[in-house]
């Protein structure tokens, strides 16, 4: 499937960023070099909730939230790649908090039937009010809607979740779970009765997860298959975008520690062992980072290639971040394998954007399949 | 973001494909239009396709960064426009600029460097195959470290006396003249001892011996310069400049960014190919394994594609692209280098068939793709030189002591 552009009659007018566009990553970015320096990463990811309500106030209010809702709803109504392009931002400071969930739901529901409850719920959300998260895995590593278990009979969800982020923190969860009519989205608030979360330990700090168990809880239906296809494609590009910002950091990190650090008398990007790893990751990242931006784009301008685009980004990408995380400490050395270094928190998020939404093997299965092949 | 061209460029292109129909005509296609040659020999076009080309240069569509006082379309900088006369000409398979070192190289070295007599005399000429060129560059002992080259040139009377040897020399046999780097001031330092010359590849004293390559063809040759004598005037710049002339060039490159079209095809050949062979009773297409690996290169694929869209756009609106823009050659190589692999793999035993056998896979032709991947490696600087380049000049690591002596 190639990009539109070539012999198509579509053209390569701007396959760029806007100057709204520019400001609107400058402004993020300057929040978070102010805001979320590395020490209170820690701190943020050592606390019990690890989620920061002043730090997610701050998103909120540079309308991180209302990015993507449409203004009828109380929203911005900007592009999905203006929502893309701040992940990165996020991904590159290590941002931790429930911004993949929260936005994952938030798009279920831009793109949920018309329903009181969608008009409650994208009002509240795109003001800051309320935090949502959305629950997709089942026990058995199934990421697929086509198989999942959960059930909804006469209102009332039945089921167990697993890799819910931020479950105990959210006003409300977006299950997908089927009914008699296939699979859907369903919506529980917050300490609704027949819920159990269980919290998990897991190895990105910075993005908590929990387990859920549901016994005949009240819930209201948000939207069918379409509805949990967007917020599906919307996690897969939003980690894409967060596993570029990654891994820029990891290998802007592995540059100045080359200029810097000195062995035989020499600063070590002097060796060319060294220059050649820098250069390979820099040249593999470098265009990859259109990958993302075409899959945002597609999500809403290029419907047809939006799936396949964005299952194949977020493989590609979050692959990516892996080696960019693990090249960049074994070119630390010693000090990149310590705690007390930064570093890992960045491995560490790798390792939850390769698992979360699915395996890069599995997700190039279905990019095959969306090829046709 | 908009993947559009505005009304401006679609009527640029509707110009355009009027012009074509006019000019280059459903019989010159079928008997004339083709897939152009990007690896291997150059010849001389036939008289319609230059007629064409005249016409398309008039027209401003070819050669657009060369003054029309040289023979060229003389057209404002627009990597836009330069996008749709690709596409158009593609899509009709009409002639586009020469391929060869002559257009590609020789041409902006005279426009920046040469003499008005030079221009006149060759620039023309050069862009329509009338002149066909060879460059001589690389020697046994000068490859990646070009600037330790020894074939010379010294100076008798109102002649340059050549000797010495070129080899890797495209085209040698075709070639009417060879630009050439030679060594005319032997106690100078090694990158301040140099000149560029233009050579007559017909005065006595040069010697042509092709030599086969790993695929099994001639397109290389080794040039021996015993004695050769050559006018005074035919150097390019001063004495002992010629190593800044040769890269001087670089800033006249054309808008070609890592093109990505020879990829696409062999990737969309092999996809074909998966669909059309079996093994053990399945398409091969069916085998998880390769369908993994077809996404992945895929991946890396698309990634180059919307990468030269996003150079493309950067271009046009004047910003540099600096490390964007040295990474496409190094990428571009590792993936024919690894499609190449995956063809082979498709193929299974069908691929230790040789091209042209009938009964290989596609006629053999991505056996031929897979031996060429490791010639793209090594042309014009091998990929560790190209890394070297990413680290030092994009990534700002320090440059290594040993070039500069």
């Amino acid at each position: 499937m190639r990009p539109r552009g070539r012999d198509t009659g579509w053209g390569i007018m701007d396959f760029g960023l806007s100057q709204e566009q520019v400001l609107l990553v400058d402004t993020v970015r300057r929040y978070l070099a102010d805001n979320c320096p590395t020490s209170r990463v820690r701190s943020v990811m050592e606390s019990e909730t690890g989620h920061d309500g002043g730090l997610w106030a701050g998103l909120m209010e540079l309308g991180v939230g209302a990015l993507v809702v449409p203004e009828s709803y109380g929203g911005l109504g900007a592009e999905f790649l203006d929502l893309a392009l701040i992940s990165e931002q996020l991904g590159s400071a290590a941002v931790p908090g429930p911004f993949l969930g929260h936005a994952m739901a938030t798009l279920a529901l831009v793109y949920a039937e018309d329903s009181e409850l969608k008009k409650e719920c994208l009002s509240a959300l795109a003001g800051g009010e309320a935090l949502a998260t959305c629950a997709v895995a089942e026990p058995g590593d199934v990421w697929d809607h086509a198989a999942v278990a959960s059930t909804v009979k006469d209102g009332k969800l039945s089921g167990r979740k697993t890799l819910v982020p931020y479950a105990s923190a959210a006003d409300w969860l977006l299950v997908v779970a089927r009914d008699g009519d296939g699979p859907g989205l369903w919506l529980v608030d917050a300490g609704a009765a027949g819920m159990e979360l269980r919290t998990l330990r897991g190895n990105d700090m910075t993005r908590r997860v929990e387990s859920a168990e549901f016994s005949a809880v009240v819930c209201r239906r948000v939207g069918g298959v379409e509805s949990l296809a967007k917020m599906r494609d919307a996690g897969l590009v939003l980690l894409a975008a967060d596993s570029f910002g990654g891994a820029q950091r990891c290998l802007d990190m592995a540059r100045d520690y080359a200029l810097q650090r000195q062995q035989f008398g020499q600063v070590i990007g002097m060796f060319q062992a060294v220059k050649h790893q820098l250069a390979n990751l820099a040249a593999e990242l470098e265009p990859s980072m259109s990958l993302y931006w075409y899959a945002a784009h597609a999500y809403d301008r290029i419907p047809e290639d939006g799936p396949r685009h964005a299952a194949l980004a977020k493989a590609y990408l979050s692959d990516l971040y892996d080696r960019a995380a693990r090249d960049s400490t074994e070119l630390h050395g010693g000090i990149g394998f310590t705690w007390e270094f930064d570093l890992h928190l960045w491995f560490r998020r790798s390792i939850f954007n390769r698992s979360y939404l699915g395996d890069s093997d599995y997700l190039r299965g279905r990019a095959a399949d969306l090829a046709g092949w | 973001m908009d993947l559009r061209y505005s009304a401006e460029y679609e009527q640029f292109r509707g110009e355009l494909r009027a012009f074509l129909d006019k000019n280059w005509t459903d019989e010159d296609r079928a008997t004339l239009g083709g897939e152009e040659v990007l690896i291997g020999s150059i010849s001389k076009p036939g008289e319609r396709v230059t007629e064409f080309r005249i016409a398309a240069i008039e027209a401003g569509y070819l050669y657009r960064n060369v003054p029309r006082r040289w023979g060229g379309g003389g057209q404002p900088f627009d990597p836009l426009k330069s996008a749709i006369i690709r596409e158009e000409f593609k899509r009709v398979r009409a002639p586009r600029e020469m391929v060869g070192q002559g257009p590609s190289m020789l041409v902006f070295t005279l426009l920046a460097h040469g003499t008005e007599e030079q221009k006149e005399r060759f620039i023309r000429d050069t862009l329509l195959g009338r002149i066909l060129w060879c460059q001589g560059y690389s020697e046994p002992g000068a490859g990646s470290d070009l600037a330790s080259l020894r074939s010379k040139a010294e100076l008798d009377g109102d002649q340059w006396v050549i000797n010495g040897q070129k080899t890797w020399t495209s085209n040698a046999a075709e070639a009417d003249w060879m630009f050439a780097l030679l060594r005319s001031e032997p106690d100078a330092p090694k990158h301040e001892g140099i000149t560029y010359m233009l050579i007559d590849m017909s005065t006595p004293g040069i010697e042509v011996r092709p030599f086969r390559n790993i695929v099994g063809d001639s397109d290389f040759s080794e040039v021996f310069f015993d004695n050769v004598r050559v006018p005074k005037d035919s150097i390019v710049g001063a004495r002992g400049e010629g190593w800044k002339v040769s890269r001087s060039t670089l800033k006249y490159e054309r808008a070609l960014i890592g093109d990505t079209d020879i990829a696409r095809r062999t990737f969309d050949g092999m996809v074909m190919m998966a669909r059309a062979l079996e093994r053990r009773g399945k398409p091969v297409i069916e085998d998880p394994v390769i369908r993994n690996r077809l996404v992945q290169l895929e991946s890396r694929l698309l990634a180059a594609e919307f990468h030269s869209m996003r150079l493309l756009t950067m271009q046009a609106r004047g910003e540099e692209a600096l490390l964007a823009g040295m990474v496409p050659k190094l990428n571009s190589t590792q993936l024919s280098y690894d499609l190449g692999k995956a063809a082979m793999d498709v193929m299974g035993g069908g691929g230790s068939l040789a091209p042209g056998e009938p009964e290989a896979p596609a006629m053999g032709m991505f056996v031929t793709a897979y031996l060429w991947s490791l010639g793209v490696l090594i042309a014009g600087g091998t990929a560790n030189i190209q890394r070297n380049i990413i680290a030092e000049r994009g990534l700002g690591m320090p440059r290594d002591p040993v070039q500069k002596r």
